[in-house]
């Protein structure tokens, strides 16, 4: 029982994080999903936004404005990795490992050369903070993020839906057939990528805050915990979200589902030492579900699966 | 008018491999000419429609459509000018796309794509039009994903596609090679039908014969990447086969033409 009890208490955490990470993780859906881009520099920009944004308050910046800047610093990393990627020729993964390795460094710096920075709730306005998160009040982290997570969807969904959000999706499902209808395939991806680093950086900056301390190793397998989000918001409700701001939410859940699942496995008594490996054995069985579910379990279409095409 | 002058180009120069695919082509189209190209595998042909396109640039030599030099111009620039049909169907089309929202995209070929809709429903209903003149149903499917469709119907989308904004050139590159013989003569119908309608200057590529002599004003056999063979008006229509396969000698196993 006492396992049950301990875990309950620690789900709140795990929602509030889950959550935030969601926003992380919809930045991957951007790369990975959208333009078919495995984008690796979302591990340093997930140590960066949280770096601006500490730094920024702690020098008495308004948080809004701290988050602002955060997300305008992903969004220059996105635009460096874009670069290397379309005008110098570098393939995309080894794109993002370069900027992933060259923001350690640009972290460091941010972060005046200390490799952990923590910020006092009681001395700042922080809009989440751990320590709210069992409290009823709208302050509460995981309503915070909530409200994060679905005005980013609202506008992720009608950015998408405009003729520029139209053709980055045309450029990731078909890159041929866009330059043929007069798409600026590179311009796309750069801006792609410079959309999702400033939602990590956005992300980063939020769970920075409710942590309460910037850490330069922060985003360190950062790009899997998106990935896992990604994959087991399409494993679990890709059935049922068709609708593309429906997917956005799927992500969403999916981060909540992953941080949950690692609560249950450190509730049972696994140390956080394990958690990378932990990480890593939950990502590869979502990953392996569809493949397993297309090989073993292919069931003949029923009648009228047309119309639900 | 479609001008191509002095073109060369050559792959992979310097290497084993080296292989001059356009040897000095000269080429004039006038407007509204649809120019069937036929000529054996390695002759030249998609090459000379990729360089006009845009897909790699050319080694020497000039394009001008219309008087707009081409020549150096990127694809996506040059799309604003062109229709483009390729032998894959799966090329042409955003599978994971609905059948509108790829019209929608082929809609705003040649303007900026903003922040307006990616789809209004004004456009929705000349879609639904256009796609009726098809024949093949798809305007009860416009929210279906094209991946769904069958080759043929991807070919007569992007075909749709490639003429919704009116081109200045139609570039078909075997665009029904692929096809099975009966989808491909509907494919060829309607290519025929909407070049016809809008009086579309056509460059198509095909390595059928017969279809070679039945569609266009005029046909073009290309050899070691350049024009060996043109014919027009009045004798490209009395041409048959025969005449084509007698005149031309073309029983070499580098011609290896389907009749």
């Amino acid at each position: 029982m006492e396992f049950f009890s301990d875990l309950l208490s620690a789900l709140p955490g795990a929602v509030a994080q889950g959550l935030i990470w969601g926003l992380m993780a919809i930045g991957v859906f951007i790369t990975f999903r959208v333009l078919d881009l495995a984008d690796l520099t979302v591990d340093g920009t997930m140590a960066t936004g949280g770096a601006v944004c500490i730094v920024l308050m702690t020098n008495g910046v308004n948080v809004w404005v701290a988050l602002l800047c955060a997300f305008i610093a992903g969004m220059l990393a996105g635009l460096v990795t874009g670069i290397l990627h379309t005008f110098m020729g570098i393939p995309a993964i080894l794109a993002g490992i370069l900027t992933q390795l060259a923001l350690f460094s640009i972290n460091l710096r941010i972060m005046d050369k200390k490799a952990n920075m923590a910020i006092n709730p009681n001395n700042y306005d922080l809009l989440v903070s751990l320590r709210n998160v069992k409290q009823l009040t709208i302050e509460n982290p995981i309503f915070v993020a909530a409200v994060f997570t679905v005005l980013v969807i609202a506008l992720l969904y009608w950015f998408f839906g405009t003729s520029l959000g139209c053709s980055i999706r045309a450029t990731g499902a078909n890159p041929n057939m866009s330059r043929a209808q007069g798409i600026n395939v590179n311009f796309n991806k750069v801006l792609g990528l410079m959309l999702s680093n400033g939602l990590v950086a956005l992300s980063s900056a939020l769970y920075c805050q409710y942590q309460g301390f910037a850490d330069v190793n922060a985003g360190r397998g950062a790009i899997v915990i998106g990935l896992a989000a990604v994959i087991i918001g399409e494993v679990v409700f890709g059935r049922i979200f068709r609708n593309f701001a429906l997917r956005l939410l799927g992500v969403a859940f999916g981060a909540v589902i992953y941080y949950a699942v690692i609560q249950i496995v450190l509730t049972a008594g696994l140390d956080t030492n394990d958690l990378k490996m932990i990480t890593a054995a939950v990502v590869a069985v979502f990953l392996a579900i569809p493949y397993w579910k297309g090989k073993y379990f292919n069931r003949p279409a029923k009648k009228g699966a047309d119309k639900n095409a | 008018m479609l001008e191509l002058k002095g073109i060369y180009k050559t792959f992979n120069a310097g290497t084993v491999n080296e292989k001059r695919a356009i040897d000095g082509l000269d080429l004039t189209l006038e407007n509204g000419d649809f120019v069937t190209v036929i000529g054996g595998n390695g002759a030249g042909k998609s090459t000379m429609l990729n360089l006009i396109a845009g897909v790699f640039p050319v080694d020497a030599g000039l394009i001008r459509l219309n008087g707009f030099n081409l020549t150096s111009l990127p694809e996506h620039k040059r799309a604003r000018f062109l229709g483009r049909v390729f032998q894959d169907p799966m090329m042409g089309t955003a599978a994971t796309m609905g059948i509108e929202e790829n019209l929608a995209l082929a809609y705003r070929r040649g303007k900026s794509r903003g922040l307006g809709h990616g789809i209004t429903s004004e456009e929705r209903g000349i879609y639904r039009e256009k796609l009726a003149t098809l024949g093949l149903g798809l305007e009860d499917r416009m929210t279906s994903k094209v991946g769904l469709l069958s080759g043929g119907q991807r070919q007569a989308l992007t075909l749709l596609m490639a003429t919704l904004q009116k081109p200045d050139l139609l570039l078909l590159d075997e665009h029904t090679a692929a096809l099975d013989p009966k989808t491909a003569d509907k494919v060829l119908q309607l290519t025929e039908e909407i070049v016809a309608r809008d009086n579309l200057t056509t460059l198509m590529v095909t390595h059928n014969m017969k279809n070679a002599i039945q569609y266009g004003n005029r046909l073009i056999m290309m050899d070691a990447g350049k024009v060996i063979v043109d014919i027009r008006g009045e004798e490209k229509k009395n041409l048959t086969v025969r005449d084509l396969l007698e005149k031309f000698n073309i029983e070499n196993d580098r011609m290896l033409l389907s009749e």
